[in-house]
């Protein structure tokens, strides 16, 4: 795990692995691996807010669960930045991770690809093979996500590109 | 218009008939060729082609095929015109697949499938294919607006899609089955896919559907750092699939350390991608029309200009499924396809009567060995030729780790875990 911060490594040591290698095609074994999807993200949740660190809201936007929508929010200088947080199971998952997707923020950052895909760093998509099919929701929001957001989201609020909601009803930012 | 400039030409002419004072007859004659220079721009107003029956060979102005039907008279292709036959599905209409398309279209492919979900973007203006006029247009109907222009006579189909959602990949696989333009082709409905998109997830798919349906692809890339690239043939069953080992990178020699990624996601030269593109599209004619030899994998390093190739076997342990499948078939197809090879090496031989290159009969055979010898296995990254490497580690053995997961199974209906996690989320 060169590469990643000591908190991210514990973290993500505490996130119950998965067993299951089965995409949204697989039909029973989809089942089987969503519910273990399911353990984790209580899992991880629960230790989110019993380490006084809840961070985000996902849950399954259709039956199948190949759809997935919710929020994520980040603490800069004391106020909390929200976001819409969606992204779509690949059918190759999860042998791909999925591409993780922060609408909003579409166009206002280069480290992300067009449609709102967060650009993730070097270390993620080695990590994410290595360990494919232990790795899964939960483990994709901890290792992309959690980084991402502490590393742009500063720099967004400094170069002015986005504002805090309070400030935003003055300047009618979207 | 063209009236009203030829009026006006005649007015300039009586204007100046009727001026007694020749000093003004330079300005006048300066007029009147700026109308005859409108005149000559309203004339070659833009025509659209009609479509052309049959390809021709002759050898005039207006005939958009003689200098590809040249390849069939030097004898370099045998059948220009079979590409007429031919379906290809392009995946992925950005920088390299845009050009692909317009190279195919004017070769007069008979049908291109094109799918993207993207829009043209003026970031994309440091590329080829794609005007600034186009920007908002997906770039599905913009590369179809421009490839009918170019060459009417190819049949064009657009998919929005993303490929790699559920719904997408389904809809991309039924268009791949599709027959209705040669409902006598055996397989699918296209004679090749190539998949030119950017990331590893949306190959992954292309990967997974041409496994599922016995297609034969092509795969390009171009580096994130925009001075490598690459293209590959795969075959499944009898070449490694996208999935029987880590994705090859042309090592550009750049210490990847030294790369400075902070601020940016990715590069992109139209260079580059238009090396990619020309290289891509050049395998796929010799692919089509049998011609030359057809690489199976072409790595291309712009800072070096070095050109790394080699050959990959399927992983007999691959973690798809459907590569396993097609691998099995290819085994017990081998025999019967081996005989057909060596009957046609024969035949080929008895051809040419006593060539010096074929004068000794054993030269047949040594190819072959040679092959046998040079051919990489996917699982063996260290027999990796110089200038290639792999861009992810290979996945662990999974069985070691099952232990892990806490045995609290007391939740196992979907439901009941859903309403768990909801209420988490309240
Ligand atoms: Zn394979």
């Amino acid at each position: 795990m060169e590469g990643w911060d000591p908190n991210t490594k514990s973290t993500l040591t505490q996130i119950p692995l998965l067993t299951t290698k089965a995409g949204p095609r697989d039909g029973a074994a989809w089942t089987t691996r969503l519910k273990e999807e399911y353990k984790a993200l209580i899992a991880y949740t629960q230790m989110n807010k019993s380490n006084d660190n809840d961070w985000f809201r996902i849950s399954a936007a259709n039956s199948e669960g190949t759809r997935w929508t919710g929020k994520c929010w980040y603490v800069h200088n004391l106020l909390k930045y929200e976001f819409d947080l969606q992204f779509d199971i690949p059918v190759t998952y999860p042998s791909t991770a999925p591409e993780l997707e922060l609408p909003q923020l579409d166009g206002k950052t280069q480290k992300m690809y067009r449609g709102g895909k967060i650009c993730l760093t070097v270390h993620f998509k080695p990590l994410w093979a290595k360990n494919s099919p232990r790795f899964g929701i939960a483990h994709a929001l901890c290792l992309g996500l959690a980084p991402w957001l502490a590393a742009e989201v500063p720099i967004l609020v400094d170069s002015g590109m986005i504002k805090h909601k309070d400030d935003a009803t003055s300047t009618s930012e979207s | 218009m063209e009236a009203e400039l030829k009026e006006m030409l005649n007015d300039l002419d009586s204007l100046k008939q009727s001026l007694p004072d020749p000093s003004n007859h330079a300005s006048i004659h300066k007029l009147q060729s700026r109308v005859e220079h409108l005149t000559k721009l309203a004339k070659s107003a833009p025509v659209r082609r009609t479509k052309v029956q049959d390809m021709s060979a002759e050898v005039v102005d207006s005939n958009p095929y003689s200098r590809l039907m040249a390849l069939q008279r030097m004898g370099i292709v045998e059948n220009y015109e079979r590409i007429r036959d031919f379906s290809v599905a392009i995946v992925g209409i950005g920088g390299v697949g845009s050009v692909a398309a317009e190279m195919l279209t004017r070769c007069g492919i008979g049908r291109l499938l094109l799918y993207d979900y993207d829009k043209v973007e003026l970031a994309n203006m440091n590329r080829l294919f794609f005007r600034p006029e186009q920007v908002g247009m997906t770039k599905t109907d913009a590369a179809s607006q421009t490839l009918s222009d170019i060459n009417p006579d190819v049949v064009l189909e657009s998919f929005t899609l993303n490929i790699t959602t559920v719904q997408g990949f389904e809809t991309f696989m039924s268009s791949l089955r599709n027959k209705s333009f040669c409902p006598n082709k055996e397989g699918s409905g296209v004679d090749l896919v190539l998949s030119c998109v950017d990331n590893y997830e949306a190959r992954m798919a292309v990967n997974q559907a041409c496994n599922e349906l016995n297609q034969t692809w092509m795969e390009s890339g171009v580096s994130e750092d925009a001075v490598s690239g690459h293209i590959q043939l795969l075959i499944p069953g009898e070449t490694a699939c996208f999935a029987c080992a880590p994705p090859l990178v042309v090592a550009s020699g750049v210490d990847e350390r030294t790369l400075k990624r902070e601020g940016v996601c990715a590069a992109s030269l139209p260079t580059t991608m238009g090396v990619v593109a020309g290289l891509l599209v050049q395998n796929t004619l010799k692919f089509l029309l049998q011609f030359g030899h057809v690489s199976p994998y072409l790595g291309y390093n712009s800072l070096k200009d070095f050109f790394p190739t080699m050959e990959m076997r399927p992983n007999p342990q691959c973690s798809n499924a459907a590569c396993l499948e097609r691998q099995k078939e290819c085994l017990l197809a081998k025999p019967a396809k081996d005989a057909a090879i060596r009957a046609k090496m024969e035949a080929e031989a008895l051809l040419v009567p006593e060539g010096p290159l074929h004068d000794d009969n054993e030269w047949n055979i040594s190819v072959v060995d040679d092959e046998e010898l040079e051919r990489t296995d996917a699982t063996s990254s260290d027999a990796l030729p110089e200038g290639l490497t792999r861009e992810l580690p290979p996945a662990d053995e999974f069985q070691k780790f099952s232990a892990a997961e806490p045995t609290t199974t007391t939740f196992d209906d979907i439901e009941e875990l859903r309403k768990q996690l909801d209420a988490l989320n309240a």
